[in-house]
Order: structure tokens, then C-alpha cells, then sequence
């Protein structure tokens, strides 16, 4: 995977989670991943086509997600529940626009699906593509998330 | 700014719904009804008097675009100011909402004070 593809979805991350959330998430070094079992709790993946192909997955522990999504909605939550299965999906939704956004401007015109959202301990994020992805890690101040990006140029 | 205008907020997810509630709420707009999709709008608009339509593009039964139609093409309810919320900014989707009517267009994500400056200008807009 181009290098080239890791700074939108990382700077669309931080850019959602800090205005939809008022959470600063600090990325970690980025680092190829092998193997398709999920590092959290909870994901959504959404697929991408186009000038690139591949997919987009964020997964979050239950800490952090519990922590985003009740500044998002305005009242606590505390546990995985349905608000945040949705909410889970439309960060990602709004992640991978930011994203896209970004590489249009340089050139790379993507389209993206309709997230879908997995659930449980160990849980598998199957990328369309097969290969191995890369997975950009992010701390905040209760947990940590990954974002994990498979993106080959050309359709 | 009247901060009692009603509200009408069109999204399929409900927690989006409660994610604009709670940005609204925010910037003190505490009329707020709610709809899951343009059918449920369209009959809230025709059954009760709404300021104020902000609408998901993406929907299933009857999308934000088709919504922002059916509204402009309604002369009961064809003037409301009509604010359309999406997660991208694609330009043929702007061109396609501005020729429809849209009184604006936000692109997720955005901050309580972006959503209220849209909402005022629109409002100081349809008062002139």
C-alpha cells in the first residue's frame, strides 16, 4: 500500500473525533498488520472504489468508544449498545469522506460503500482486497482505537 | 435570532438524530422534531408548522434530495429553509441540491457554532 494514503485517514481521525467528540486522539507509528483478527472491541469497515481500491476499518475498545460517543450524543453511556454500534458506523462514515475528500484533492477520486458494523472480543476484519493492511494506532485519554486502512491505487 | 424556531431533523440513524439534538441544543435550539426519513418528514411538515428542516442526504424510502423536491414542489410548505447535512462533499451532489432549492449545505463533521452560523445566515436570508 502507498504510503501516500496514510496522512488523509489519519488527519480525517483526529479531525472527526475532535469536532463531532471534543476527544484529541494521539496517532502512534504506523505499522503493517498481518493477520485479520481485530485490536478492539468493536469495528466498522467500509469499502473503497475507484482511482483506489480496498477498504477502511476503525476499531475501538469498549473504553474509548464508551468515552467518544456519550460527548457525542450528550449523555453517559457505559457499555456497547446500540447508540454506539451506530455511532461506530457513522464515524467511520464521516471519516472516510473527510479522507476521500483529501485524496481528491490529490488526484485519487474514491467511492465509498455503506459501513458495516462487527462486534466481540478477537472479532476478524476481512479486507476486500486480502492483502495485508496497515493500522495507524491512536491513543486518548480512555483507551485506544486503530484505524486500519487497505488501499491498493488503480481500479 | 429567534432561538424557538421548530426544528424538524431528518436522519435514518437515530443516533445521528441525538448527535444533531445534542449540537442544536448546544447553540440553544431546544423546538426539535425528529423524522427517520423523507417519507415520516414530508408528513410532519404537512401536519404541523416546522421553521426549519435539516436533512441527511443519504436515506433509504426517500432521500435527502428527493425530500428538498418534494418540500420545493409543495406550495404549503415550498419556502422552508431547508439545510442538507452529508458525510461528503461531492460536487455534482452540491450542483444537483443547490438547482433543487437547498437553502445550504454542511458537510460532516462540523462544530455547534458552524451548524449555527449556517442556520442564522439562512434564517436572516429568508426574513429579508
Amino acid at each position: 500500500m502507498n504510503v501516500k494514503f496514510i496522512n488523509p485517514f489519519l488527519e480525517a481521525t483526529i479531525d472527526v473525533l475532535k469536532t463531532m467528540a471534543f476527544v484529541e486522539p494521539t496517532p502512534g507509528k504506523p505499522y503493517l498488520k498481518k493477520d485479520n483478527i481485530a485490536k478492539g472491541d468493536i469495528s466498522a469497515i467500509i469499502g473503497l472504489t475507484g482511482a483506489a481500491r480496498g477498504s477502511l476499518a476503525l476499531t475501538f475498545s469498549e473504553s474509548s468508544i464508551v468515552k467518544i460517543v456519550s460527548n457525542m450524543l450528550g449523555e453517559e453511556i457505559k457499555e456497547i449498545n446500540g447508540d454506539i454500534k451506530d455511532a461506530v458506523g457513522e464515524i467511520t462514515n464521516m471519516v472516510s469522506g473527510a479522507a476521500r475528500k483529501k485524496l481528491e484533492a490529490e488526484g485519487f477520486i474514491i467511492a465509498a460503500a455503506i459501513p458495516t458494523v462487527v462486534t466481540g472480543k478477537g472479532h476478524s476484519i476481512v479486507h476486500v482486497m486480502g492483502g495485508p493492511s496497515i493500522i495507524i494506532p491512536f491513543t486518548t485519554d480512555h483507551g485506544t482505537f486503530v484505524v486500519d486502512v487497505c488501499l491498493t491505487e488503480g481500479s | 435570532m429567534d432561538k424557538n424556531i421548530k426544528i424538524l431533523v431528518v436522519d435514518d440513524f437515530g443516533t445521528m438524530r441525538k448527535v444533531i439534538k445534542n449540537i442544536l441544543k448546544q447553540v440553544q435550539y431546544e423546538n426539535i422534531v425528529e423524522a427517520e426519513d423523507g417519507v415520516v418528514a414530508l408528513k410532519i411538515l404537512k401536519s404541523q408548522k416546522i421553521d426549519f428542516v435539516i436533512s441527511d442526504w443519504n436515506m433509504p424510502n426517500m432521500t435527502g434530495y428527493d425530500l428538498l423536491k418534494a418540500v420545493r414542489a409543495d406550495p404549503e410548505i415550498g419556502k422552508t429553509p431547508f439545510l442538507m447535512v452529508t458525510a461528503e462533499s461531492l460536487q455534482e451532489n452540491v450542483v444537483a441540491a443547490v438547482k433543487a432549492g437547498v437553502s445550504n449545505y454542511i458537510v460532516k463533521p462540523f462544530t455547534a457554532e458552524t451548524l449555527n452560523e449556517k442556520i442564522t445566515k439562512i434564517m436572516e436570508k429568508e426574513a429579508k
